[in-house]
């Protein structure tokens, strides 16, 4: 059996065309954290405000990523935008578009836990020792919120990575919807290279993922 | 908006939002087994049941959901394994919840402090009874917010189930646009719906976290999955 799908795997250019899905994966996944860290970084800024109207407003942005699912959001964007207001975008679009919404406020809401969770007399001795603002926050402050913040956010990367596999159900034609389409093919041939197929994606997600997870688990222990 | 469309199709969300809820609950109760049963295979150090929880866990959080209901609603038929749409759903959210809580329950009891298992121990009390009436009610509340964060998490993760063609509240919200192109009164009634389960569900949480004080670390709540 698993020669079978071995062979199917191996037939003209499947293994390429895989790797392909794989690589269109990777990238929407790359573009969405890159955006997201960015803008986050910047939402995070904002969100330890004081003023009250900012505050409820990113709260706003929070509960509604934490509390519609992804794939709700995919489909508002990519069918909800065409039907009510014309915009016709590209489903990779509408999936960076969504990721990066949902990224940014993921993303902005970790930079505001890492910044508040700095005690605040660590401020105030730097600044007993006679250390100026830049010089507190580039020796005192920033070097305790990145290590908060760098093994949170990996973690985050690999979640993204992981919900991009929704983008399929929009039509974007990705890892596994190459595997789909190669099964299909070979449905009468190889029918039971399915299996074996969907394992592949499966350890392909676990390849690229877990080395990701592993980095952040480290840094994390290395850290605290 | 055609209100009397919404109106017309408002029981259809109704049974679609009580699949998603009653294979949700199913899932996040059989993941809490699992997930309680490989932590605490790690906890005892059990031999071979420990490394397999581990490499469990490993596979389980580094890939994606979908991916998992595939290789079981469309893989393993071809081998003769065939498994409804909604026991392939509850084992695919089992199987991907049962890593998520077992590392919720992990950090958890790491937090406890050593001495406390050593005191534990001093006293004479056995393995299990330090468990029991020191690790667990401390380990509890430091676990408290991530098993909720999973918790809804987990029911954002059901949306999926409607690729494997399980009519739940994905699924209903498709049908509409494609037979009556009604793509605006289907969308919001999808995302009402959502709200409907999880916003109480979310508020309910913040309190129970409150109550915990478990808040004073700065971050207000873990971002789920983590």
């Amino acid at each position: 059996m698993p020669d079978q799908a071995l062979s199917v795997l191996l037939k003209g250019r499947n293994l390429e065309r895989l790797l392909g899905g794989l690589g269109v994966t990777l990238e929407l996944s790359a573009m969405s954290i890159v955006l997201s860290v960015l803008l986050g970084l910047v939402l995070g800024l904002i969100m330890t405000l004081r003023s009250s109207i900012i505050r409820a407003i990113c709260r706003l942005w929070l509960e509604t990523i934490r509390i519609v699912p992804q794939l709700v959001l995919l489909f508002l964007v990519y069918f909800g935008m065409a039907k009510t207001f014309d915009i016709q975008m590209s489903a990779e679009t509408a999936a960076v578009i969504v990721f990066t919404f949902w990224g940014t406020g993921e993303m902005g809401d970790l930079v505001r836990g890492a910044l508040t969770s700095i005690p605040r007399h660590q401020r105030e001795s730097a600044a007993a020792l006679g250390l100026t603002k830049v010089q507190s926050f580039r020796y005192v402050l920033l070097p305790q919120t990145l290590r908060r913040l760098i093994p949170q956010s990996i973690n985050l990367a690999t979640r993204m990575i992981k919900t991009t596999s929704l983008v399929m159900l929009i039509g974007v034609v990705e890892v596994l919807k190459v595997t789909q389409q190669i099964i299909d093919a070979n449905r009468y041939d190889a029918p039971q290279a399915a299996v074996w197929l969907y394992a592949v994606v499966f350890f392909l997600y676990f390849i690229v993922c877990w080395p990701i997870s592993l980095l952040a688990g480290w840094l994390e222990k290395k850290w605290s | 908006m055609d209100w009397d469309f919404i109106h017309r199709f408002t029981p259809m969300y109704v049974e679609a939002a009580g699949l998603t809820l009653s294979i949700g609950l199913m899932g996040i109760g059989l993941s809490l087994l699992v997930g309680f049963g490989c932590c605490m295979a790690r906890y005892f150090r059990v031999p071979v049941l420990r490394q397999i929880a581990k490499a469990y866990i490993e596979l389980a959080r580094n890939t994606p959901l979908l991916v998992q209901l595939f290789f079981l609603y469309f893989g393993l038929p071809k081998v003769g394994i065939r498994l409804s749409a909604e026991a392939c759903a509850i084992t695919g959210l089992t199987f991907l919840g049962g890593a998520y809580m077992a590392e919720a329950m992990r950090s958890g009891i790491e937090a406890v402090e050593k001495s406390q298992h050593e005191s534990g121990a001093c006293l004479g009390l056995t393995r299990w009874q330090v468990l029991q009436y020191i690790v667990f009610p401390q380990a509890f509340a430091t676990a408290v917010p991530a098993i909720c964060a999973n918790v809804i998490f987990l029911i954002k993760e059901t949306s999926v189930f409607s690729a494997v063609a399980l009519a739940d509240l994905m699924y209903v919200a498709k049908d509409l646009i494609g037979m009556y192109y009604k793509t605006d009164e289907a969308l919001l009634m999808l995302v009402a719906a959502y709200l409907v389960i999880l916003l109480p569900v979310s508020l309910l949480f913040t309190l129970l976290e409150r109550r915990m004080h478990h808040a004073g670390s700065g971050s207000v709540r873990p971002a789920e999955g983590t």
